[in-house]
């Protein structure tokens, strides 16, 4: 979607602002949204994708006027209430109100190293021959479609490079809306800087995205 | 904030779905134990160890993995080669893509707006930002965290550290030059 998260090459949010001796957490409730949000996903039963959508989605001044963990914990709170996991009565309670939904699995304590250690690879075998080869040229697709992508809108119709062939991964325009994983093959892709921004954008500057081949045409 | 991310835990724990000691232990995880310490690992060893080096640029995941590093946001690593001509500069425009594996958890700025817009149209001028300025003709590379690879920065090795054990040279990365948004410390920098 072309949404509020799509920042690249948006201009007006002023300089960056690196905080010298940065603590991990800002406060105690950041620990919080964020523990959650990775112990949910046992129990929750949702995929990576389906999360990230689920934080993109809402109006883009919205968006962009919340910090990183609201905007963690807004989509945590969704899920949890679409999936009928918990209620908004039970909300406004702060407590549970009605027995649990069975779920598949909840994260325990001695489970925690051992998840995180295995994380979530997401190539998968194929029997398929990735279309394109280092060095090829493609454009990436106009592309603009309501739902998840992967694909910003500053290198659509951009024409760049295949600098790597990445594997075959699973594909989040599907697998963020139930559509399964459905694998294609990623390329990381290379774009000049003058492709990008125009004529007067630095001759030095180049810049790949990592793209599905969905993603992409061939130029010719 | 407190009060709803406690009422939303209140609930979740009563019902079963999570349990207390897994959210302590997460936490504690990535603010003890998961941090850019692991990537400066890495980095350290790839200044030594020529074998590792080349390794490490085939095969990131499986180079940084010899080391015990990898899982959540780490599975498909990328090790990026800085040298006097190419400088290279990690983003996620669309979300906060980091290498947690490697680095842990982002810091603020590279999660806001102000770096995830500039840093592929105007890497310079968010170096600048950093207070680092790059030979005009040096090449900068931004890589944009659209799927699951994640990529971490190798800087070069600081001048007047040959010699130096593995170990010594670790205190010299920095997260920033993991990043390309800064350099390692110089040997004179360290107390």
């Amino acid at each position: 979607m072309n949404g509020g998260q799509d920042l690249g090459g948006t201009h007006g949010h002023g300089p960056v602002k690196p905080e010298p001796n940065e603590p991990v957490f800002h406060d105690e409730w950041e620990k919080r949204a964020c523990a959650l949000t990775l112990a949910m996903s046992a129990p929750g039963g949702w995929n990576l994708d389906m999360v990230r959508f689920a934080r993109e989605n809402r109006p883009p001044r919205e968006y962009l006027s919340m910090t990183y963990y609201q905007i963690w914990f807004a989509a945590l709170e969704r899920m949890t209430k679409e999936r009928g996991l918990v209620s908004d009565d039970e909300i406004e309670a702060g407590h549970s109100l009605y027995p649990p939904k069975p779920v598949r699995r909840v994260l325990s304590p001695g489970d925690v190293a051992k998840t995180l250690h295995r994380g979530g690879p997401t190539e998968r075998d194929t029997n398929t021959k990735p279309v394109f080869a280092v060095g090829d040229k493609v454009r990436a697709k106009n592309i603009n479609p309501l739902t998840h992508t992967r694909l910003p809108r500053y290198v659509r119709g951009h024409v760049g490079t295949i600098e790597r062939v990445v594997g075959c991964h699973v594909f989040p325009d599907s697998n963020a809306h139930g559509g399964g994983e459905n694998p294609q093959w990623l390329y990381t892709v290379r774009f000049d800087g003058r492709e990008l921004w125009g004529a007067d954008s630095d001759a030095t500057i180049k810049v790949s995205v990592d793209a599905w081949e969905p993603y992409l045409s061939p130029t010719t | 904030m407190q009060l709803r991310t406690r009422a939303l835990e209140t609930i979740l724990i009563e019902k079963g779905y999570v349990e207390q000691a897994a959210i302590d232990q997460l936490i504690e995880t990535y603010e003890k134990k998961i941090g850019p310490r692991n990537g400066a690992q890495v980095v350290a060893k790839a200044w030594v160890d020529p074998k590792f080096r080349q390794w490490l640029f085939e095969d990131g995941t499986a180079a940084i993995g010899s080391l015990g590093f990898g899982g959540r946001s780490g599975n498909h690593l990328v090790a990026l080669e800085n040298t006097a001509s190419v400088h290279n500069m990690v983003v996620c425009t669309l979300c906060s893509c980091y290498p947690w594996a490697v680095l842990g958890l982002p810091p603020l700025w590279y999660k806001s707006a102000p770096y995830r817009s500039r840093a592929v149209a105007d890497p310079r001028g968010v170096l600048r930002d950093f207070g680092m300025e790059l030979p005009k003709d040096t090449e900068i590379r931004v890589w944009d965290s659209t799927a699951e690879l994640r990529y971490l920065v190798v800087p070069m090795r600081p001048a007047g550290t040959e010699g130096w054990s593995e170990g010594k040279l670790v205190e010299l990365v920095t997260r920033d030059s993991m990043i390309g948004t800064g350099r390692p410390k110089h040997p004179g920098e360290l107390p």
